[in-house]
């Protein structure tokens, strides 16, 4: 049967045919650098385009319709004017930590993209310690922001930074007992293990309580850690102007922006592996036939489904909800979400010794 | 003990008062019939415009050529940013008398806000808005206006 597992196999076997172990791996590299690289241009295309059309249209509005057909050119265009635009560095500003931000930025969310299973058997790096990789990378894309807006020398800059460091440093708290959660369950960090633990039905449906709980206050602490309304103080356009890329233009400010974008994927795409089943599809119990049936779409769509399902409703956030201020922000995370998933952990520790799961 | 109560009662609340905004937002989403902006140079002769909109001020005059305007320079004091300039002249009235009566109506269009208050000043109904938006022209020159029409006169009976 053809799969996405199945060619990369076959290209794996062809290489190292035709190549001596050695340069076959580091072929392999390349390959896997080019593929990531164009997922994220792609990715960047798709999801400004999906959040353009999905605000317009929860504002009564009609979206980009003009350049293409139904204006899917749009985001096209867009990126051909921030190529061509003049990428310029403020004369007060520190040259190498300006210049080098973005790209730091973005090398934390590549790094992120590794342990992510993209379909049965499809994954860069199945890591043993999957989870905890992806906790301690994520944390690495606050040091590019404070970067960037301490080497602005711009005041609006640092503000926009500091804000965002704060609220990223205190909802990875509750973001990583959330995740906590499913590993409790699921008895592994590994992402493999935890995707082949949900095959008779997914963590949100088997955990039931505790997991629900987990699940909303990973989605709300997934959205403060990607810096997106209702938690875009950093760039809070009425006040900060763009907060820590205020100074940016061009290709580095495109770089920042695509980050944003594929930060909200991978999150999602975490989410949706650790909550959803990742690309396993919907199995109930031992309803073989349903079961079965279920099997026939390709696990890849599975994922994309369940991703872009999660994408959307932080989408959805962002055009329904105001923004908070700092002290309602902070309040939020120490006095709500981190008491409530602290209990909400005891509660599935207890829950997993006793066996109650399905 | 009141304070769990209280606490969870908070998040209760929260949580709600946040699904009540998203079903909104979830069902304009997915009606989008309710969509208000329209497809603008496509329907330029099936433009559906509010009825509060304001495009520029105009003089209405009747059929026999007659304005409203005594030439009161009402509308002059109230404009914020002086968009408007009246001239006005003599008339002999049938007695014999000086009458004051209005010459020229001078509207700057350039410097209009539409704020609407020079039509809440006129005592006389003369000026009102007009929803025509389509103002752009090469030269500024051609934005200053003139707005009684050649030949009109007071409608009779206007004080």
């Amino acid at each position: 049967m053809l799969s996405i597992a199945g060619i990369a196999n076959s290209i794996h076997q062809w290489l190292n045919e035709t190549f001596s172990s050695g340069w076959a791996t580091l072929l392999e590299f390349v390959l896997v650098g080019i593929l990531v690289i164009s997922f994220f241009a792609f990715l960047g295309l798709v999801l400004v385009f999906m959040e353009r059309k999905v605000s317009a249209y929860m504002q009564l509005r009609v979206g980009p319709n003009r350049v293409g057909y139904k204006g899917l050119a749009q985001t096209l265009a867009d990126t051909i004017k921030l190529v061509v635009k003049e990428g310029l560095t403020p004369d007060g500003a520190d040259k190498f930590l300006f210049n080098f931000a973005p790209f730091l930025v973005l090398i934390a969310s590549m790094l992120l993209m590794a342990p992510i299973a993209f379909a049965k058997d499809f994954q860069i790096w199945d890591i043993n310690i999957g989870v905890l990789y992806i906790t301690a990378i994520s944390s690495i894309s606050v040091i590019g922001v404070l970067m960037a807006g301490w080497s602005s020398n711009n005041k609006y800059s640092l503000l926009g930074a500091m804000r965002s460091g704060a609220q990223i440093v205190s909802y990875e708290l509750s973001a990583g007992l959330a995740i906590m959660t499913i590993v409790i369950l699921a008895g592994s960090i590994r992402l493999s293990d935890i995707i082949a633990s949900q095959e008779n039905g997914w963590w949100i449906f088997k955990g039931h309580i505790p997991a629900i709980i987990a699940f909303v206050i990973y989605i709300i602490a997934v959205t403060a850690e990607t810096n997106r309304a209702p938690f875009d103080l950093a760039e809070a356009e009425s006040e900060l102007t763009a907060g820590f890329h205020t100074e940016y233009s061009g290709m580095k400010f495109a770089l920042f922006f695509l980050s944003e974008y594929v930060n909200i994927f991978i999150v999602c795409a975490i989410g949706a592996t650790l909550f959803l089943g990742g690309w396993m599809p919907l199995h109930i119990g031992h309803w073989e036939g349903f079961n079965h049936i279920m099997d026939f779409i390709p696990s890849s769509l599975w994922f994309m489904g369940k991703t872009f399902f999660l994408i959307f409703l932080i989408m959805w956030f962002r055009w329904t909800f105001p923004r908070l201020r700092i002290d309602q922000l902070l309040n939020l995370e120490w006095k709500y979400l981190l008491p409530i998933s602290l209990f909400n952990l005891l509660l599935v520790t207890f829950i997993a010794l006793m066996g109650w799961y399905f | 003990m009141s304070f769990l109560i209280d606490y969870i009662r908070t998040v209760y609340k929260s949580v709600r008062s946040l699904l009540i905004g998203m079903r909104k937002t979830g069902y304009y989403f997915t009606h989008h019939k309710e969509i208000i902006t329209q497809n603008y140079p496509e329907n330029r002769d099936t433009l559906n415009l509010p009825e509060r909109f304001r495009g520029e001020v105009v003089m209405t005059h009747n059929e026999a050529n007659e304005h409203r305007c005594t030439g009161c320079t009402a509308c002059e004091l109230a404009c914020p940013n002086g968009t408007i300039k009246i001239v006005t002249k003599f008339d002999i009235t049938p007695e014999g008398k000086k009458k004051k009566a209005l010459d020229t109506f001078v509207y700057h269009l350039e410097l209009c806000t539409m704020c609407n208050l020079c039509i809440e000043a006129c005592p006389t109904s003369a000026i009102k808005m007009d929803q025509a938006f389509e103002h752009s022209v090469y030269d500024r020159r051609l934005l200053t206006k003139k707005l009684n029409k050649p030949d009109s006169k007071l409608m009779e009976g206007v004080e």
